[in-house]
């Protein structure tokens, strides 16, 4: 004891990973390694599959070769039902990676005759292991022994002797059982088997099925003790476990544009944040499909990949709406861009939408993911589940930053932005569409709920559908209050009559006061023509006057010469000069 | 049905032991000793170790140890446990009742 405290140190369980898509995160690597786990649940809940496929990736992948010892079907049954999901058992086979044991007794031959042990059982795993160096072994519904052999006391000791006896040779081990009335198993094998029990469900509820998994315990390991939804399909086994990823991811400062330039200015000038996820909701006919095919058609144009979901309308019917509207989507799905993927909502499950979903994204590796709309999924009361279910994916897309447009359609009555409450939460730009009733006509308003991370637009858009597509408009906002519609556009009229009033009453004041410049500039010049004759008179008279005064002063001076008078000389002279 | 009981007046049996273990080995004289003593000179015992021989095993659907295989006279029959109730045995392996 004092040694383990004094080397202790937090060392974790090794592992023996399964890769079935989703286990391994939420059991922190995988099945404990060399120990046995038993892996119950009910009829058909996919337990034999379950643990062929533990076989089967631990062959191929981790180079581990595993037997299967099946107590229920033969060698060829096995090997044909799971042919179909992909696992050639045949060739494995051949290749010594798998073996598979059938392990059948008629209860009609056998008789008890004094004590017996399961030595043969034993010794037959005992060799299957040694004939390949198998790492793994999986006992597929091992409980079918209590029908076929008398005296469970006696099995039950066995058992418990093998799963020691499996434990010390260090092989990693599946036992499937089925499930018991109230208890894990039927015959109680989870007393034997305690390092860990998996869980498996099969539950309809409201016509629709869904598969959990829970890990009752795991001796010696943390686990997610949720249960986990998984899905059955061509791909084999998957769980997800995607509410286990946290919110880790990076956020992305580019943004992509609406398709619609009027909402893009909205949105802060620049449109939706990549890897945002959006949601549009509206009563019927507000233009929730149109606002995402715009973005559809702008993310296409970029060269962008679009998958989208459509849960109520064939891809053909909204192509050729679309169309009408001026949005042609069919090119960009001819040249692989875009990708329609058309279901019923209540075809199946939640849990299998989701795995589809993120299935069909990881094979097309869109940039953006439309659903539309999500209200088809809301069955009854699974408010929860939705909610969960686009949890998941609206966190795997936002790992991958892949945009999320979702459109809702609430209904008339609801409070509009109480409706979509339960998903409020994840969204991260919300755009509202909203009847506006007005003067006996019905238009549309859009406005931006909320848009995490930007300054957006507090304005009400009237949003309209033309030839070309979308287009927003102001909507009149005066003295009676919101106006939109034709509404908008008679007071729009009637305020453009005032204008041209006015415009006219200011273009005649300007005429007016030209008319009076001009009246003013021609008196001047009359005036300035009167004075310029006024001014040659009188300056011919001073001319006149001047040239009699000088006549007057020369002979003056030639009356003094001539009478030999006293003017003094100098002038005289100077005169002679002359 | 005379020529049937002369063919199937042959009683074969096979024992499977998995070694020398104390159960196997007080099954093996178990049988001996009642073979000897009700059915002598009309059967024949097959021991089959499958520890030395797992092949076997797989090959004839052997989970128990021991198992006692009746395989002749037909239908096959088998027989689980150190077969240490003599009575048993005999009405078990039907000897008598198929003369």
């Amino acid at each position: 004891m004092r040694t383990t405290k004094n080397n202790f140190k937090r060392k974790t369980l090794p592992k023996s990973p399964t890769s079935i898509q989703g286990l391994d995160e939420i059991t922190g690597g995988g099945l404990p390694k060399g120990r046995p786990t038993l892996v119950c649940g009910g009829a058909g809940c996919g337990k034999t599959l379950f643990a062929m496929e533990f076989l089967v990736r631990g062959a191929t992948e981790y180079n581990e070769p595993g037997v299967f010892i099946s107590f229920e079907e033969t060698e060829n049954e096995l090997t044909s039902n799971v042919a179909s999901l992909g696992f050639d058992l045949k060739k494995l086979v051949a290749q010594k990676k798998i073996w598979l044991e059938h392990i059948h007794v008629e209860r009609e031959e056998i008789e008890q005759i004094g004590d017996y042990d399961l030595e043969g059982l034993f010794v037959r795993i005992h060799y299957a292991i040694e004939s390949i160096g198998a790492k793994r072994v999986v006992l597929d519904t091992l409980e079918t022994l209590f029908s076929e052999l008398p005296n469970s006391q006696i099995l039950r000791s066995e058992l418990r002797r093998l799963f020691n006896w499996l434990k010390k040779k260090g092989v990693t081990t599946i036992i499937t059982a089925e499930r018991g009335d109230g208890t894990l198993t039927r015959n109680g094998l989870e007393e034997y088997v305690s390092d860990c029990v998996i869980l498996l469900d099969h539950r309809v509820n409201d016509q629709s099925s869904i598969r959990r998994l829970r890990i009752v315990k795991y001796r010696g390991s943390t686990h997610g003790t949720n249960e986990y939804p998984f899905l059955i399909d061509e791909d084999g086994f998957s769980v997800l476990p995607v509410t286990s990823l946290g919110l880790n991811y990076d956020s992305s400062l580019e943004r992509i544009s609406t398709g619609i330039p009027r909402l893009d200015t909205m949105l802060s000038g620049k449109g939706y944040f990549r890897g945002s996820t959006v949601l549009v909701s509206g009563t019927a006919g507000t233009g929730k499909t149109s606002i995402a095919a715009q973005f559809v058609e702008a993310a296409c144009k970029r060269g962008e990949k679009v998958l989208y979901f459509t849960f109520e309308e064939s891809p053909g019917q909204l192509t050729r709406n679309m169309k009408s509207i001026g949005i042609d989507l069919e090119p960009w799905e001819r040249k692989g861009l875009l990708q329609f993927h058309a279901t019923r909502p209540t075809l199946y499950g939640l849990e299998t939408h989701l795995t589809t979903s993120i299935k069909l994204i990881n094979q097309f590796k869109p940039g953006i993911v439309i659903l539309d709309p999500i209200n088809g999924f809301m069955i009854g009361e699974n408010q929860t589940e939705v909610k969960n279910m686009l949890l998941r994916l609206v966190d795997f897309l936002k790992m991958k930053r892949i945009t999320a447009f979702f459109t809702s359609l609430t209904t008339a009555n609801d409070n509009l932005e109480n409706s979509d409450v339960y998903v409020s939460s994840l969204i991260d730009t919300w755009l509202l569409l909203r009847d506006i009733e007005i003067g006996g006509e019905r238009n549309r308003g859009l406005y931006v709920l909320k848009s995490r991370g930007m300054a957006h637009s507090n304005q009400i858009r009237e949003f309209r559908l033309t030839n070309d597509g979308i287009e927003l408009v102001d909507v009149y906002v005066g003295v009676d209050g919101v106006l939109t519609g034709s509404a908008r556009l008679s007071r729009e009229l009637e305020d453009d009559a005032e204008k041209l009033l006015r415009q006219q009453e200011i273009g005649s004041k300007q005429f007016s006061l030209e008319r009076k410049r001009e009246a003013m500039e021609a008196q001047i010049i009359v005036l300035r023509s009167e004075f310029e004759a006024e001014e040659s008179e009188s300056l011919k008279i001073i001319g006149i006057e001047k040239a009699r005064n000088e006549r007057f002063s020369k002979d003056k001076a030639e009356m003094a010469k001539s009478r030999k008078g006293d003017i003094p000389l100098k002038t005289i002279k100077t005169k002679k000069k002359k | 049905m005379n020529t049937n009981n002369k063919r199937s007046d042959k009683l074969i049996l096979r024992l499977f032991i998995a070694g020398k273990t104390l159960r196997c080995i007080t099954a093996l004289n178990n049988l001996k000793l009642i073979c000897e003593e009700s059915m002598k000179g009309k059967y024949k015992i097959e021991v089959i170790d499958i520890l030395k021989n797992p092949k076997l095993a797989k090959e004839n659907q052997i989970l128990a140890i021991p198992t006692l295989v009746r395989k002749l006279p037909l239908p096959r029959k088998n027989i689980i446990g150190d077969l240490s109730d003599r009575e048993l045995v005999i009405a078990g392996l039907n000897y008598r009742t198929n003369i």
